[in-house]
């Protein structure tokens, strides 16, 4: 039989957790992944969950790599499978030379036959029965107790676990002890067993320099207790419930009068993503900044909105955390797919500004400037952020807030303004020659600035008409807005690894940590790329440029009809021939491993084939 | 009303104790049909405000859309107004009111913008007895797409088309009752002399102040089969206890003989008088006040006034507990929390 070499890394290596759903495996993963990052390592653990409280498999995957590159890898080190359910799979899946740690209480079933790999039998369940009585405990420190066995497999510093668990307990010590004892039995049990078997290894290490930990989600609801947000209208919906959730957590801890205990906010969980947009737009329109977070499906429902406020010309802040098309099930699971459906959201002849954060210190501050630049722009501004980057723990590098900083309510009149007014205001009338109109709020004026607001029959003064020309004008007014938008916008990131080259990548969003690691191997095998990432919609200009400059482009994205590339093409008026795809729609954060396959063929073969090969496993080779 | 106001006004037009007169409270000039039940509502609406002194500018107007939301665009032309999309009112209100809560939010909705599309938001508006005079001008059909039967058309009752409404109507003044609204009336355009007070009591009211004005529609559903023809209104209408509305800091001149008024004392101070012509007819019990609306329907009447009234309860911005100044005045000193705070933060997540 042929034996395949142990995989044997330090820093660098892919662990899958298998896990039910509701049995209480996420603080203990969390409690591994927040070790590794203790340890100075950069680390990414990525939730991969069913749509489902309890019972339905659910996996956490943690990519350590001392390299910095922290999106999907592709391929598994190591299995911790305790779900009975998908135990095969996770046995099948696991590469050549991996870790298989199960729970050896009952024995693996005779189909477990791959000699390619080192089982590693931790009798979970026992251990615990034997340790711990509360059925209650037994339940979740069962999870523990691996976590102390990778310990000692993993070389994990002990205390760096056993002070997470003090410090996590702090309030109530008496649960600190059953945990940390919970991971001595696990550490005990693989020392004895199990000495010498795994050669992955982690190693304290000081990769981070100050980076923090945190979900995109929270990051951007911080953002908007930042940048003044006093408004939001809402109705949950995974992945973008914890936006909300993090927005009022911090808004409890500082927004809150001290004499009246009484909140500088109002948060007000509407009947369906209809009346959330709606109340974003009627406080927006009478002076508070306000925002509300939904995924696709909301998206869809508040259509209809969406075009109201463009033509009326109202700030709309909305974060979309998008997800897999409708219903419930896979829609828990990460994508990129609402690019078309709200860059062109609703009826009539629209567009909306859409910005894409890539990590949670953008989620932060494009978040903040979000709200910048609707008040300046009197239009919504989308935040197109996805399920991974949202509701996962991202190493970022600190977020930054310069003091003092002034919000940009943009044209705003006063009642001293309107007094010193000589000239006729008009609240859609351009003076200033960049398409932005002059508002004003309800109440400012006793006499002064009153008008009335409606989607399309206005004029420049808001009185009603059905005047062909005051409509032409009007729209055209709006594209004059529009390019106003472009020079506001934040500019992509661009990088010129070869001036020469002629082949570009372009990607944005989540795919940007898989994209540069992708770019980094292959530049170690001479195939030097360079590379755009977007981060606006309406494109700057130097997308153009980009674009121009080269031969090829990969337009790297997480959807299956390449919604940026049509947007690209749509908008630039380049060539669709210059454009290929790539593109991951398995409702997984795309990997390394499949960006650089692509890329390979494509210089191999001049071929590319859009979508991984193999879709059953969830795996790209 | 598409009719031409006279350009000239008498100088010495009478002005209110706010210093305005009765044309400060006018708007653009009406593109309804003539006769429409709505502009004789538009009236009643710039006589309650210019009678209460409210300032025209503390005002917002906003709606949804229909012939009866247009109608924003007729009264109160110096205050912000807001047309908004069809059925969507009520968090377009919420909105604005969650920004500022110091101005008087008037909401104008029509039965298919109120009792179809927008049944969801009108409920939800009422649950949260945000502080809202929600006006239903209900003409039992679609004006603007021209005639079709609403929701709130009477089973049997028949428009312009001669086609009877098959299906059972709904109830608003009913449904607002059971959904937890905190004051609940219903006027005729028709009947300015109860109208107007009604509209005066509702808009001192703190919470969301439901009126159902029955408003014909002359052009597609004032037929003598349709149930809420002028005509059929008119010969049907019965009202609920008679009452007197005395606004804030009015002196009371009228006395009452004991024990045959019921004082309800308004959250702003002002008072309602409810005469208790028939005491069965007690409007601060939610419970009886149902009973008074399907009595009165078994009978074939169409009870008309204050419908029920509770004005201890707390609004919105009460119940959620936010602040006492308007959100919108709040400046970067009150809402950032500045880098150092965000250094601890970042500090927190290492
Ligand atoms: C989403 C949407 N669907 C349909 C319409 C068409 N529409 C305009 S007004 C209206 C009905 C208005 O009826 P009602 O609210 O009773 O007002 P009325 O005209 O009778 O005063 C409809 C269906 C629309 N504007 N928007
Ligand atoms: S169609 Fe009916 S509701 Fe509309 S304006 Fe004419 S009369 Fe009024």
């Amino acid at each position: 039989m042929k034996t395949v070499k142990k995989i044997s890394k330090i820093n660098d290596f892919v662990i899958r957790f298998c896990n039910v759903n509701g049995s209480g495996s996420a603080s203990a993963n969390n409690l591994f992944a927040r070790a590794i990052f203790r340890l100075g390592i950069p680390v990414s653990p990525k939730n991969i969950f069913p749509s489902n409280i309890q019972g339905l498999p659910t996996w956490y995957e943690v990519r350590v790599n001392e390299d910095g590159f922290l999106g999907r890898r592709g391929g598994i080190d190591m299995a911790v499978a305790v779900n009975g359910q998908t135990l095969f799979k996770d046995y099948q899946e696991l590469l050549p030379g991996g870790y298989f740690l199960y729970d050896s209480t009952r024995e693996l079933p005779e189909n477990f036959t791959r000699t390619d790999i080192t089982p590693i039998g931790i009798p979970l369940t026992s251990l615990c029965n034997e340790a711990f009585s509360n059925p209650k405990l037994r339940q979740l420190l069962k999870n523990i107790i691996y976590v102390g066995s990778l310990s000692y497999l993993l070389d994990i510093e002990f205390d760096v676990l056993t002070d997470s668990i003090k410090k996590q307990f702090q309030k109530k010590p008496k649960l600190a002890d059953p945990n940390i004892l919970a991971l001595e039995i696990g550490f005990a049990y693989a020392e004895k067993h199990y000495r010498n078997s795994c050669e992955l290894s982690v190693r304290r290490s000081n990769k981070l320099n100050g980076d923090i930990m945190m979900s995109g989600n929270s990051a951007f609801g911080l953002g908007a207790v930042y940048a003044g947000a006093t408004v939001v209208g809402w109705y949950p919906i995974t992945p973008s419930t914890s936006v909300v959730e993090a927005f009022e957590r911090y808004a409890n801890r500082f927004r809150v009068e001290e004499d009246t205990g009484r909140h500088k906010v109002a948060i007000i969980q509407a009947e369906d993503e209809l009346a959330a947009i709606g109340i974003v737009i009627g406080a927006s329109w009478n002076g508070a900044r306000a925002f509300t977070a939904t995924s696709g499906p909301g998206i869809s429902l508040m259509s209809e909105f969406l075009g109201l406020a463009y033509f009326a010309e109202i700030p709309v802040v909305l974060i979309d955390v998008q997800r897999t098309g409708p219903s419930t099930g896979m829609p828990t699971r990460t994508q990129q797919s609402d690019l078309l459906a709200c860059a062109y959201a609703s009826h009539g002849d629209t567009k909306n500004v859409l910005l894409f954060p890539c990590d949670p210190k953008e989620c932060f501050e494009l978040g903040a400037d979000a709200f910048d630049l609707a008040e300046r722009l009197q239009t919504p501004v989308i935040i197109m952020s996805d399920l991974d980057l949202g509701m996962n723990d991202h190493v970022s590098a600190p977020m930054e807030w310069k003091e003092g900083r002034k919000y940009d309510r943009g044209k705003v009149l006063t009642a001293e303004d309107l007094e010193n007014m000589q000239e006729k205001w008009g609240r859609y009338l351009d003076v200033d020659g960049d398409g932005i109109c002059y508002r004003t709020f309800p109440g400012t004026h006793p006499t002064k600035g009153a008008y009335f607001t409606r989607g399309t029959s206005h004029n420049e003064y808001s009185a009603y008409t059905e005047e062909s020309s005051d409509y032409e004008a009007n729209m055209k007014r709006l594209l004059v807005k529009w390019e106003t938008a472009r020079g506001l916008v934040p500019a992509p990131r661009t990088k010129i690894n070869d001036p020469a080259c002629k082949t570009g990548l372009i990607f944005f969003g989540t795919s940007t940590h898989s994209t540069y690691e992708a770019i980094s191997r292959l530049a170690k095998e001479g195939r030097v790329c360079n590379s755009l990432r977007i981060r606006a919609f309406p494109f700057h200009e130097e997308v153009l440029e980009f674009i121009e400059r080269h031969e090829i482009l990969f337009v790297i994205e997480q959807n299956r009809d390449a919604q940026m590339r049509t947007l690209l093409i749509n908008e630039c008026g380049t060539c669709r021939d210059k454009l290929q795809s790539i593109l991951n729609i398995d409702g997984l954060p795309i990997t390394a491993n499949f960006i650089t396959e692509c890329i390979r063929n494509a210089s191999l073969h001049n071929t590319v084939e859009p979508f991984p090969k193999q879709y059953s496993t969830g795996e790209k080779s | 009303m598409s009719y031409r106001r006279p350009g000239f006004r008498h100088p010495k037009q009478p002005k209110n104790d706010a210093g305005y007169t009765r044309a400060d409270y006018e708007g653009a000039i009406s593109t309804l049909c003539a006769g429409c039940g709505h502009d004789s509502t538009t009236n009643a609406i710039i006589q309650a405000c210019f009678e209460l002194n409210i300032e025209p500018h503390r005002v917002v107007k906003i709606s949804g859309i229909g012939c009866s939301s247009k109608t924003p665009a007729y009264f109160l032309g110096r205050s912000h107004g807001f047309n908004s999309v069809h059925g969507r009112m009520p968090s377009i209100a919420t909105g604005a009111n969650m920004a500022n809560r110091d101005l008087l939010y008037i909401g104008i909705s029509g039965d298919g913008d109120t009792a179809s599309i927008g049944m969801g938001q009108f409920a939800h508006a009422l649950r949260r007895n945000l502080n809202l005079n929600y006006i239903c001008m209900n003409n039992g059909c679609y004006g603007l797409t021209k005639g079709q039967d609403s929701a709130t058309a009477d089973r049997g009752s028949s428009g312009k088309r001669g086609v009877p409404n098959p299906y059972e109507s709904i109830d608003l003044c009913e449904l607002a009752i059971e959904l937890g609204a905190s004051f609940v009336a219903r006027g005729f355009s028709g009947d300015k002399r109860q109208l107007v007070p009604l509209l005066k009591a509702a808009m001192a009211h703190s919470g969301l102040a439901f009126v159902d004005v029955i408003s014909p529609c002359v052009t597609f559903n004032n037929t003598s089969s349709s149930t809420k023809s002028y005509q059929y209104v008119r010969e049907h209408i019965e009202a609920t206890n008679t009452f007197d509305f005395v606004p804030l800091q009015q002196e009371i001149l009228t006395h009452y003989e004991e024990g045959t008024s019921q004082e309800v004392v308004m959250h702003d101070g002002s008072i309602i008088h409810l005469h208790k012509a028939d005491s069965s007819k007690d409007v601060t019990n939610r419970l009886k006040s149902v009973n008074n609306l399907e009595r009165e329907k078994e009978k074939g009447r169409l009870l008309t006034g204050i419908l029920y009234i509770n004005p201890d309860i707390k609004e919105t911005h009460d119940i959620i507990n936010s602040t006492l100044r308007p959100l919108n005045s709040l400046t970067e000193e009150d809402l950032c929390p500045g880098s150092a705070a965000l250094e601890e933060i970042n500090a927190s997540l290492r």
